[in-house]
This record gives structure tokens, C-alpha cells and sequence, in this order.
């Protein structure tokens, strides 16, 4: 069953910037998909539209489903239900996010009063009990958070993401930041709580290679659109979309003889969203551009088994195609 | 390497670099004994989590934190620490901040902030055509176009490049770059590794690379020291360590990268604190090999418990200070 289904959204803020423009996402329990891009490229506002937590005066159109239940047409009280209970959402700065002058057993109870109406003694049961499936030690909900290392502070967001038991949890680089070995821990956190709890989860970060090793589906984003996406795996070792390649290939390989010495990049910077290049948008910075693509969009199409990529050099394909013809379907 | 190598460059001898206690407690001993050399030319990067030391070692290897023990040379000569010699040093070694958003006034135009150095040397011959130069090494073409930019007009990358010509206006000898590249998308990551080691190529500069970031030492460096609560722990070439780790911290590192081959070996906890190293091996209270018996197999379980390893060379041969890795192979 589909757990969240985004039609055609589209953000746009006060000032006229156009973040997202027509994002379509799906999302079944127990799945986890990874959303990936450039700083800019509207992943995180699309992370904040999923709960309405964008600012007042941001116009959002399109539908957002969870369970069926469109989020945008709902009233605020609704709202508000489905925030935690519903989904949640795993911010990346944990040292802002969580209030330094409250210690964070009390910042977790806090929705587990508030939305189920728990008692004071039954919240502090539940704390303890979140604290402990996160990895860290019941007694430590006396803490401040400044008593926390970084880590620690990551895994009390995420222990205060499932205090209401909701089906989606929405992870906005939760390891940025992070060691990599603390990183790993987080992730194996994540990836098991997701797991055994038979969650969704809707991770966003700029690193494709995390992405490939924990998600089942990659979407990769780029001036406020979807323009690939496919499995994991796939779409990381073998990505349609020259911006999808640069950025896969932009994570050496340790041992790969190719890229030492070599480090590969993307020349050119982000669009500027408010005054995006005609065309399809990637235009300026692709190698492979053709004349067409400065006044052509190109939009999402099939491109074999369960991918589709936004460039003109995919040659349409019907989504039951074998699996070798994936691998022609980039050569012009 | 079969002719003897130059003579260093850069040259940490004993260095130890500890700071006080409030309240009488134990000194943090951030750095705990540190021989590092690097030689004209090279790029090395040293390696580790955050809190092993390697950013106070690095601070010390500019003359900003005065060590506690050991001494720090420079083409030969010890590092003096008075004010016009420490000026005097800071021509020939300049360093490159994480965050170049931090690093640049966001009042003073591109040119300003590249001639500040020239300024401050009181720079003998013609200013804008050195800012010009300076600017178009660090691939900011043409140059004059970003002359009277604000820090708020540019992209990330382009701030970190400005960063970098600021730099390389005093034509030094040798950089010290602290994660100069993780505050940018993956993306515009390789674009400013290939210009450091262009500039290599080209001027001849030596580097030394602090970061967490292994994938980044395969990109660019020569050599790799890891780095784990205050000492050095395994360095040599960069491929034979990336690629052939000895020490049971550096394999663990290497195993939690996304595609690894193997299974990642996710060490519990974090590292101890500097104020209290445990004795005999530093590593040893998460060490996955003394932990998982096969030290005792070894038959080196007790010296992992009670002796300390003696300081690496600072040279480039392969050495590691791991008991059981000697044990195994009495080569390293």
C-alpha cells in the first residue's frame, strides 16, 4: 500500500522563487527512498512542504497523500495530528534543533503528552524506552544536550521522531556532519529501526554514495525537479542523466585506480532559482547538450525496468523492457 | 622512491600539545606525541575523527598554538615564536579554513580580501596584477570580474577558491588546508581538489590536508597519516594504506565507507577523551581485534593492554603502531 504519494508539487516561496516545480514521489511502508541533489535544489523544502512547515506566504500546490489523506487540503488541527503521529521529521543540525535549556528527556516527552495524552509517570516510561531503541542509556534523559556529543544528540532526534509512532520518517541529513564512523552507527540505526518498526523513510542528503548503500530507490533532484530516478543500486553505478553521473561519479572509489590523483567534479555552479536557464534546466553545465536542449524542457520519461531520467539522450522506453536495454538507453 | 628523499620541508618532531585543566584535572593531551614530516611538493593528508587531534596539530604546525613538548622546523630551521617571526613564517606557509563563508569578511570586496595578505607583507611591485594572478591560479577567470564581488554574490566553491587565491598571493611554500572542501556539495568537491593539485604540479606546492574524509586522501594525497586520540597510528604511501590498512582502526574506517567490500566493522562509542588516554594501547578499549579475541591468538592480548606504543617516524615509510599488526607481519 502506498504510504506517500506526491502529485505535482510545486513550492513557491514569498519572493517569487520557484524551490520545487512539479515533484511527483512515491513511497510504500517499509521502503526507504533517497532523495539527493545540490544545495539549492529544493530537497529540503520539499522535506518541509510533506508537513506544511514551510512559511507563511509560500504558495504550495499539487497533493501530498499520506495514507490517502491529502496534507495540503487539511485543516490544522488535522495537521497537527499527522505531524509526529503520522510522519516526523529528522533534522539535520541536532545541536539547533533541540533546546539547550531543557533536558532532553523532557523535549522527548513532550509530543508523547501532547498527542497521546500520555500521564507524566507513562511519557517518562515511553522516554526511556525511545532512548534505549536509539542506543543511548535511559538515565540519560536527565542530560542537557550540550552534555551530548554529536552523535548522541542525532540518535535523541531520532528517538524523538518515533515517540508517536509514525509510519514515515522524514530524515533531512541526519549524518551531515558527522564522523564517519558515527555515521555509520547512525545509519545502521536508522536503517534497523525502519526495519523492525516496517516504517517509510524519506531520507534527503547530498551524498548519492550513503544514499546506494541504505535506500532501496534513489531520486535525484536538480533545479526544483525529479530528473532521475530508479533503484539504488542502479541508478549509483549506472546513472542515465549526465548531472546523475557527475554526481555518482564525484565519489571516488578508494582503490579504483581511475580516480587517484583525479578528483571529478561538476564545472559550473547551481542555477540561481530565480532566474533558471531555458530549457532543460542542466543545460549550461552538460557536456553532452545538444542545440535543442537550450529551449527544450525535458521532462521525466521510462527508461527501462522501474527508472525514468529527464534528458534527451534517454530514448523512451516501455518501463517492462530486459535489463541489458538499460544500459543503451544513454548512448545518443 | 629510490633516491633518498629531499629533505623536509614541514618537520613535527615529539610534538605534544597538551592544554590545561580547570579545576586541577588531568591536561587534555590533544596532541600526544607527533613526528610528521613533509617534504617540498607533497601532499599529505592526515586523517581521523573529530577530537583526535588533528586540527590542534595542525594549528601547531602554523605556529598558532605553541606546543608543550617538541618543536616544529621549517626548511631546517626551528620555528621561533616571537611575532615578526612567526609574520615572517606565515609568507611561506598560509592555511585554508573548512567554512569560507567564515573565512571572508563579508564588507570587503573579492580584491580586498586577496590583497589583505600583500598588504599586511607590504608586498613589494605591482598589487592588482599579483591579486589578478592569484585569482586566476585559483581558477576565478577572468579575474577582474570578481574583483569588486561581495563574499553574499558568489557560490560556495567560488568563496573557497577565493579563499584559496588569498593564499597563494604570498606565493607561499606550503598550505595547510583543514577539510577545505567539507562545507561544499560533492559536486564542486572535486573541482577544488583538482586545483590543489594542480597547483602542485605547477607551483611546486606541498600541502597538508586535514580531514575525515578518506575518499578525499585517495583523490589528492601521497601520503596518509591517521590519526587517533593525539598520536599517529598508521601512515605511508596512500594507496598501500587505503588500500592494504594494517592497524584495526584504519581497517575499520575503510570497512564502514559505502560500498566497502566486506562486512563494515561499526566500532561502538566514541573516542575517549584526550584528558584521559587509556594506557598500554590507545585503541584499545574499541578495538575490534582485541575484542574479538584474536589478539589473544595473536598471543599479544596483554601487551594491547599494558604497553604503549612508541612515536612513528615521521618519514614516508609504511609503519603502524598496532602490536598485533607486528605480530603478524614483523616487516611493518
Amino acid at each position: 500500500m502506498t504510504l506517500l504519494e506526491v502529485r505535482n508539487l510545486h513550492v513557491t516561496y514569498p519572493g517569487g522563487v520557484d524551490a520545487v516545480r512539479g515533484v511527483d514521489l512515491s513511497l510504500t511502508a517499509g521502503q526507504k527512498v533517497g532523495m539527493a541533489g545540490e544545495s539549492g535544489c529544493g530537497k529540503s523544502t520539499l522535506a518541509l512542504a510533506l508537513l506544511r512547515l514551510l512559511p507563511p506566504g509560500t504558495r504550495v500546490s499539487g497533493e501530498i497523500l499520506l495514507n490517502g489523506e491529502d496534507i495540503l487540503t487539511m485543516r490544522w488541527g488535522r495537521v497537527r495530528a499527522v505531524r509526529w503521529a503520522g510522519a516526523s521529521i529528522v533534522f539535520q543540525g541536532a545541536m539547533h534543533s533541540l533546546n539547550p535549556v531543557h533536558r532532553i528527556g523532557d523535549q522527548i516527552a513532550e509530543p508523547v503528552l501532547l498527542h497521546q495524552g500520555a500521564t507524566a509517570a507513562q511519557a517518562r516510561k515511553r522516554t526511556g524506552e525511545l532512548l534505549e531503541q536509539a542506543g543511548l542509556p535511559a538515565s540519560r534523559a536527565t542530560a542537557y544536550p550540550h552534555e551530548l556529543s554529536g552523535g548522541q544528540r542525532q540518535r535523541v532526534m531520532i528517538a524523538m521522531a518515533l515517540a508517536c509512532a509514525p509510519q514515515l520518517i522524514i530524515a533531512d541529513e541526519p549524518t551531515t556532519a558527522l564522523d564517519v564512523m558515527i555515521q555509520a552507527q547512525i545509519l545502521n540505526l536508522l536503517e534497523r529501526l525502519v526495519t523492525d518498526q516496517d516504517l517509510g523513510l524519506l531520507m534527503i542528503s547530498h551524498d548519492l554514495a550513503v544514499l546506494a548503500d541504505l535506500c532501496d530507490r534513489l531520486v535525484v533532484m536538480y533545479a526544483g525537479r525529479v530528473i532521475e530516478e530508479g533503484p539504488a543500486r542502479e541508478v549509483y553505478a549506472n546513472a542515465l542523466h549526465p548531472y546523475a553521473k557527475a554526481l555518482s561519479a564525484s565519489f571516488p572509489h578508494i582503490g579504483d585506480p581511475t580516480s587517484r590523483f583525479a578528483p571529478r567534479g561538476l564545472p559550473g555552479d547551481p542555477p540561481d532559482p530565480t532566474e533558471l536557464p531555458s530549457g532543460c534546466a542542466f543545460h549550461p553545465r552538460c557536456a553532452e547538450a545538444l542545440d535543442t536542449c537550450t529551449t527544450d524542457d525535458q521532462l521525466l520519461r521510462e527508461a527501462g525496468r522501474g527508472r525514468r531520467a529527464a534528458c534527451v539522450h534517454v530514448r523512451e522506453l516501455a518501463a517492462d523492457v530486459p535489463e541489458r536495454a538499460v544500459d543503451t538507453g544513454s548512448t545518443p | 622512491m629510490t633516491t633518498t628523499p629531499p629533505a623536509p620541508l614541514l618537520s613535527a618532531q615529539g610534538l605534544h600539545v597538551a592544554f590545561p585543566a580547570r579545576h586541577g584535572g588531568a591536561p587534555a593531551r590533544a596532541v600526544d606525541g607527533v613526528d610528521l614530516d613533509i617534504r617540498p611538493g607533497e601532499v599529505v593528508a592526515l586523517v581521523g575523527e573529530s577530537g583526535c587531534g588533528k586540527t590542534t596539530l595542525a594549528r601547531s604546525l602554523l605556529g598558532l598554538v605553541a606546543p608543550t613538548e617538541g618543536r616544529v622546523t621549517f626548511d631546517g630551521e626551528p620555528l621561533r615564536y616571537s611575532s615578526r617571526a612567526l609574520k615572517a613564517y606565515r609568507r611561506r606557509v598560509q592555511l585554508v579554513l573548512q567554512d569560507p563563508s567564515g573565512s571572508l569578511n563579508p564588507r570587503h570586496t573579492v580584491y580586498d580580501a586577496v590583497a589583505e595578505g600583500l598588504r599586511i607583507h607590504r608586498g613589494a611591485g605591482d598589487e592588482r596584477a599579483a591579486v589578478a594572478q592569484a585569482l586566476s591560479r585559483a581558477g576565478l577567470r577572468p579575474p577582474e570580474r570578481f574583483f569588486l564581488r561581495y563574499p553574499h554574490e558568489l557560490s560556495g566553491g567560488q568563496r573557497q577558491r577565493v579563499v584559496i587565491a588569498g593564499a597563494l598571493v604570498l606565493e607561499p611554500e606550503l598550505l595547510v588546508a583543514d577539510e577545505p572542501v567539507a562545507s561544499l556539495d560533492a559536486s564542486v568537491r572535486g573541482e577544488i581538489l583538482a586545483l590543489l593539485l594542480r597547483l602542485r604540479t605547477e607551483l611546486g606546492l606541498a600541502a597538508l590536508v586535514v580531514t575525515h574524509d578518506l575518499g578525499l586522501a585517495w583523490n589528492i594525497a601521497d601520503r596518509v597519516a591517521v590519526m587517533y586520540l593525539g598520536r599517529i597510528v598508521e601512515t605511508g604511501d596512500a594507496e598501500k594504506v587505503l588500500t592494504a590498512p594494517q592497524h584495526p582502526y584504519t581497517q575499520a574506517l575503510l570497512s564502514v565507507l559505502p560500498e566497502a567490500p566486506g562486512d563494515p566493522v561499526v566500532l561502538s562509542g566514541e573516542p575517549p577523551d584526550p584528558s584521559r588516554i587509556p594506557t598500554g594501547c590507545r585503541f584499545r578499549a574499541r578495538c575490534q581485534i582485541l575484542a574479538s579475541g584474536e589478539a589473544e591468538r595473536a598471543g599479544v592480548a596483554h601487551r594491547c593492554r599494558t604497553e604503549d606504543l612508541e612515536v612513528l617516524g615521521g618519514g614516508g615509510e609504511a609503519q603502524v603502531a598496532c602490536h598485533w599488526a607486528r605480530a603478524l607481519d614483523p616487516a611493518v
